[in-house]
Formats: structure tokens, sequence, C-alpha cells
């Protein structure tokens, strides 16, 4: 049942990175949170679950490389696709990993009052959670048009964090006993610029998957580059 | 729970080639078995053994065991000499690379097997027509047209009808020795669908005609190299991380 087998396992990959996808939501959410809340015991709960998000893309990884090894998507859109999913399964595992950073960069601020109040990355978190969820949907639903429009949004992102970089540099240069407490602020919006970029990513391939375009999608230059 | 149990099987022709070196090999039920390796290596004698074909062959001796269970876990010697081989093909039916029809009509070729075996009611035979296409996934394509002469059908279809007529008789174990390999990709496609089908209900074993077709049906594989089970192993592990360097070397198309 080579066609059928194929398409069962595919869309197998799918529902997998949609849970994927919700893991790494949750641990994004749960680790701001945690920051707001300077929740040392929520933080440690996140850095314990990202190893299921690194089990997960393991399993992924070699129910892919089982498919390819029997069911042989040698060919086009096949190909495509399969090489696409092992790469998306990839940027997720990172956004899981950038997400345990921010968590553990609660643990090394500890009780140690905040620099600011939370206002641009809770916004940034909203905006990069709001992308990634878009970008997983329209990969699985191959949605090529959607998928084209999502990288723009990264400007957003990068503004926010242009904003928090700027401002936290105000308040060191004011008062350099905070440069350790505003500097873990600026990993943690560094941590979500990253994942914003990711999700750009995750845009590119679902391009490639249905098209075969190889393109880079710049957020803030209005052009695509292609490479195909 | 194991549909055959072979062991240590042995088994010489006459012109002093050994074609299979103590072999041992459980066969699981309502799976895909599959035995694949090189030309030569002993895949076709092997099936040939499981339902005695090879009394017909020039062999000079084979020893060893072959165990064919039935429902309630009773295991009969295949290789007694004593066993009614008919019989035994009953319950473990042959598909062959060329499909043979028989110059008889679409519905004919079914029930003349069944016939012979003594069924005279036309409403079993007619069942068994309907119910043996539909496994094979023929029905549709033959339904309106069953009196037509079967060697009108094409390749795929006949080859298709060849399994149809093996299930007709209900058998518990299908041997196929490349049954696709005149195939188109589409007809090859529809063989393979309803072998993934017909698992559930029967145990298969069988010899692909190409190590693509072997990673896409198995459940388990078996690869043969010059009358020796090299490796035998879940095709999930086998096809991915093969254990013995033979095996990943023919995989990968360093020899064969």
């Amino acid at each position: 049942m080579p066609r059928e087998t194929l398409d069962r396992k595919i869309r197998h990959l799918f529902d997998e990175i949609i849970v994927m996808n919700s893991m790494v939501e949750q641990a994004t959410i749960g680790a701001i949170e945690a920051l707001k809340k300077q929740d040392l015991k929520t933080a440690h709960q996140i850095i314990n679950a990202d190893q299921h998000i690194n089990t997960k893309r393991f399993e992924l990884e070699n129910d892919i490389i089982v498919t390819i090894a029997t069911q042989q998507p040698i060919m086009a859109g096949d190909l495509r696709m399969i090489a696409s999913i092992l790469e998306v399964v990839g940027e997720l595992e990172r956004m899981g990993d950038y997400a345990k950073g921010i968590a553990r960069i609660v643990l090394l601020i500890g009780e140690q009052p905040l620099v600011k109040p939370l206002i641009d990355i809770p916004k940034m978190t909203d905006i990069t959670i709001s992308m990634l969820n878009r970008a997983v949907s329209a990969f699985v639903n191959q949605d090529v048009e959607v998928a084209k429009r999502i990288p723009a949004e990264d400007d957003q992102v990068d503004q926010l964090y242009q904003d928090i970089y700027h401002e936290l540099v105000e308040i060191m240069i004011s008062d350099p006993t905070t440069i350790d407490r505003a500097n873990y602020l600026m990993w943690v919006s560094h941590n979500l610029e990253r994942m914003s970029d990711r999700v750009t990513n995750i845009c590119e391939r679902t391009i490639y998957a249905a098209t075969g375009r190889l393109v880079e999608l710049s957020a803030s230059d209005d052009e695509m580059i292609s490479y195909t | 729970m194991d549909k055959i149990v072979i062991e240590n099987l042995s088994l010489n022709y006459s012109d002093g080639t050994e074609s299979l070196k103590s072999i041992t090999l459980n066969v699981p039920e309502n799976s895909i078995t599959v035995l694949f390796g090189p030309a030569g290596g002993g895949k076709s004698t092997l099936l040939r053994v499981i339902n005695r074909l090879n009394d017909l062959a020039d062999v000079e001796e084979v020893s060893g065991k072959v165990l064919l269970a039935n429902k309630n876990y009773e295991y009969t010697d295949v290789l007694d000499p004593k066993l009614d081989v008919i019989a035994l093909r009953r319950r473990v039916c042959m598909v062959f690379a060329q499909p043979i029809v028989l110059p008889l009509s679409i519905k004919d070729n079914l029930t003349y097997g069944l016939k012979l075996a003594g069924e005279r009611n036309q409403t079993r035979l007619d069942k068994a027509v309907e119910k043996s296409l539909n496994q094979a996934a023929l029905w549709d394509e033959v339904k309106d047209r069953l009196e037509d002469p079967a060697v009108a059908l094409s390749g795929g279809q006949q080859q298709r009808l060849c399994l149809a007529r093996s299930l007709a008789f209900e058998p518990e174990v299908i041997l196929l020795d490349e049954p696709t390999s005149g195939l188109d990709p589409i007809s090859t496609n529809k063989v393979e669908s309803s072998l993934q089908e017909l698992k559930n209900g029967y145990t298969i074993i069988l010899v692909p005609h190409s190590v693509q077709q072997a990673g896409r049906v198995a459940d388990q594989a078996a690869f043969f190299l010059q009358g020796e089970l090299i490796e035998y192993a879940p095709a999930n592990q086998l096809f991915t991380n093969p254990k013995d360097t033979r095996t990943e070397d023919y995989l990968v198309g360093r020899f064969g």
C-alpha cells in the first residue's frame, strides 16, 4: 500500500508537528508567566519538560527515517515534503530550547526585583506565538499564501526587541547596579526574537514543500529572494 | 503467534547445489514476511518448500523441520512424506510472477478449483467469486463482465485474478513469488494495497521483485544470500539499521 501508507504517515507526522507546536507554545507562555510572577517552581517544571520536546523530536526524526527507508518518498512533492517535515521538527525543537532558556533566566533572576514592568516582552510573546501557530497551521495545510504573509509580522517583533533594548540600556546607564538584571531581560527578549525568526524558516519550508521554490522570506525588505 | 516454524532447514539439489543452509525462521501470522536478496539466494526455494512444490523439482535431500500451525496452534509437519500435499496446498497457496489464467471465463477461473474440490452449491460459488474478487481489489473492475474470457484482462488484472483464485479456497497462508514483477506502478500499487488488507486475515510470505517493494510492504524481512539467512528482523529496523554488513551492503547497492 505504498501511496496510502505514505499519505497516512505524512498525516501522522503533521499531527505530531501540531502536538510539538502546542508543547512549544505551552513552554513559551509558561516561561513568560513564570517570569512575570517570578515563579521559580514553574520555571523548574518548564526546564524539565523540555526533554519531552527533545524526545518528541527524536521520535519524529526516527519516524521520518523509517518512512524514507520503507516508503521511498524519493520524488518530487513527496521528497520535498518529507525533507521539510524534518526541518520543521528541528526548528520546533530549537524553539523549545529558547523557552527553556527563558525559564533558566527566571531562575537566575530569582527573587531580585525586575528592573522594569513587563509590557513589551508579553507583547513580543503574543505576536511570536500567534505567528508560530499560524505558520504551523499553514505548513500542515500547505497554504502558501498564508505562509508568505506571516514573516512580515516579524518586523513588529524586531521593533519591540529594539525598544526593549534601548529601554534596558538606559536603565543600565542610569543605575549600573541593575546591569545584571537588565541583561537577563535582554536575553529573554533576544530568545523571543530568535523564535520569531525560526517561524519565518517554517514559512519558507511551507513554500518549498508546496512549490519547490527555495525562498528567503525577508521581513524588513518587502521582497522575497528566490534561490531556485 | 507463529504460523510457520522453520528449523535448521537445509536443501540440496541433485546437481550438487546447496540451496538452503540450515535456515531457522519463524513466520508470525497475520503479517507480511518478506524474503529478499540477490538471485540464487534460496528465497524461491524456501517458498516452494513451504507448500511442497519442491516435490516436483530435482531435490536430492531436505533436512530440518517445517511446521505449519492450524487455528488451534497444533503444528503439522510439512515435510512428512505421508502428508496429503493437495490438502496442504489448499492451506498454503502460491501466486507466481507470471499470472497463469485458465482459458475460461473470469468467473470459471475462480470456481474451477472449488468445483474440483466438490463444491456444487451455486450460491456458495457465487459468494466465493464476489468475496475473493473483492479481497483482491478486482471486483469493481470486472463485476459486470464475469462471463468474459479471463485472458482479455490486463496483466495487472490477471495477476489479481490469480490472487483471487487462491483466495477462493480460503487458505491460511499466501506465498507470493515476485507477484508484481511484470506489472506497471498502478497495478503494483493495487496488488500491494490488497496485500495490506489481506494480512489481517492471512499470513503472507512474499518474495519481492525489488528492495523498494520489500521496504514498502514488509512487516518483517529476511535477507538471503547464497542459501544462507543472513538477517531477519522487523522491517523498521532492518531497512534503517541492519546489523549485518552484508545486509547493509546489499541495501545500499554495493553488490547484488
